[in-house]
């Protein structure tokens, strides 16, 4: 069943087309890897997702709802789409912890205690048990990372947007990040990841888009257009990346 | 003329007095230009063009007039314009609360606007409303990062209850004025003036250093 869906979508930033009418369907349990130069839209594509950015013609329709609708759908709409963001964002005023079980208490209205059980299930899935009540100050780029995966597992959604969750941590730190994302793909979660990384693009994507001038250029499986790429853009951007 | 340190206490209970007006003064005053600070700084950071425009002109209005020019305003010709008539009192207070709150109103816009925008996208992200991500979020954190300044503001209103003499208020350098004329202890009084004012700021300060050290500021 297909859970995202855009139809001949636009988002303009003044006269800009950002997104220039895209067409694109992605289905449960795809991993989706998004790549492309900078300014070519790939972030924002991600972002109207989740009505981060909103957008300015055409439809979207994620897990039935139109993005396009009022606030309380696009809180409906959010809570089905977890983001991870590049720069990690967790609540530097609350613990491993408290930022994992915040959006069951805050979101989904679960008690205090239920929460917090739930934040150390998952804190453990990312490895990251023993730092519950470390606050995000006193953790490395790729554990606050791993946090921030977790808080957005803790709401349950159906799909999971990686905003370049790894670009902005040292290599050494990279993988630990990558085989938590890994792991979820292996579970069967439906992910759209816009990333350079072009090994875990080809081991654990299902799909990869390039994209270009707010157009999707290329789209098809990772291994066959990353190895031959059908567009000279592509394998110059390629280069670029490797 | 020698200075006898001796007087001071007969002036003691007078001077306490006074002093007391001076904190009731800027208690209220405080509290009130507090909360209208808080509601004019959201509206500044988070109003449409209306609501930033009203809290704009008002702190525009506030911060560039003195605050004497604003109380003899409150109480000589706010009765002339609208036929309401204020004691000296309210007419203090009344001031500390507008002119607290134009300082205090910039103060919480500066401190909401400093909070890293990723921290309002997490939330947002979650599928929280924006209030929510407003009042667990930005809130906390921002008043973290409101307390310093807000103790300088609290201090400076406290100090500027002085200028209140000029209404005739009987705050503590308005009693300090009046023992004076009567024996012309300048050096005894107003080094008992000082003394209590001083106690007054550092009782805040330390107050607030508290406040700082049990919260820790990120």
């Amino acid at each position: 069943m297909s859970i995202i869906q855009f139809k001949r979508t636009f988002k303009h930033f003044g006269d800009l087309a950002v997104l220039d009418g895209v067409d694109l369907t992605i289905e449960e349990g795809e991993v989706v890897v998004l790549i492309g130069p900078s300014g070519s839209g790939k972030s924002t594509l991600l972002r109207c997702i989740n009505g981060l950015e909103r957008i300015t013609g055409g439809d979207l329709i994620v897990d039935g709802l139109s993005v396009a609708g009022g606030p309380r759908q696009l809180r409906q709409i959010r809570q089905e789409a977890g983001m991870v963001f590049q720069q990690f964002n967790l609540f530097p005023q609350l613990t491993a912890l408290d930022n994992v079980a915040f959006g069951p208490r805050r979101v989904r209205g679960a008690s205090k205690a239920e929460a917090e059980v739930q934040a150390l299930d998952l804190l453990a899935k990312v490895g990251l048990r023993d730092k519950a009540h470390s606050f995000p100050s006193a953790l490395s780029g790729g554990q606050q990372q791993r946090v921030a995966i977790a808080r957005a597992l803790a709401i349950k959604p159906k799909v999971m947007l990686f905003d370049e969750p790894t670009s902005a941590l040292d290599p050494e730190l990279k993988q630990e990040v990558l085989n938590v994302m890994r792991g979820l793909a292996e579970e069967g979660m439906t992910m759209v990841v816009v990333t350079h990384e072009m090994a875990f693009a080809k081991q654990v994507g299902t799909r990869l888009i390039f994209m270009e001038h707010g157009h999707i250029a290329v789209d098809g499986d990772p291994r066959e257009v990353i190895d031959t790429p059908p567009n000279e853009r592509m394998k110059d951007f390629l280069r670029h990346v490797e | 003329m020698t200075t006898d340190w001796s007087i001071v206490l007969d002036f003691l209970p007078q001077l306490l007095a006074g002093a007391k007006v001076t904190l009731i003064i800027a208690l209220l005053g405080i509290a009130g230009g507090s909360v209208l600070g808080v509601v004019a700084g959201l509206m500044r950071a988070f109003g449409g063009t209306l609501l930033n425009g009203i809290a704009f002109a008002y702190v525009e209005v506030i911060r560039g007039t003195p605050i004497v020019v604003q109380v003899m305003f409150l109480y000589f010709a706010l009765p002339v314009l609208a036929g309401l008539r204020i004691d000296p009192m309210g007419a203090a207070i009344l001031a500390i609360v507008l002119n607290a709150g134009a300082y205090i109103a910039e103060i919480v816009r500066g401190a909401v606007l400093s909070i890293n925008k990723g921290l309002t996208e997490a939330g947002l992200a979650m599928g929280l409303p924006y209030w929510k991500v407003l009042l667990h979020i930005v809130g906390p954190l921002a008043f973290r990062r409101l307390i310093p300044p807000l103790g300088n503001q609290f201090i400076v209103s406290l100090k500027d209850t002085s200028l209140f003499i000029v209404i005739g208020v009987g705050e503590l350098t308005r009693t300090g004025q009046e023992i004076m004329s009567a024996n012309f202890r300048a050096v005894e009084i107003w080094t008992a003036v000082a003394v209590l004012y001083l106690l007054m700021t550092g009782s805040l300060t330390l107050l607030l250093r508290v406040m700082e050290k049990r919260m820790r500021i990120l």
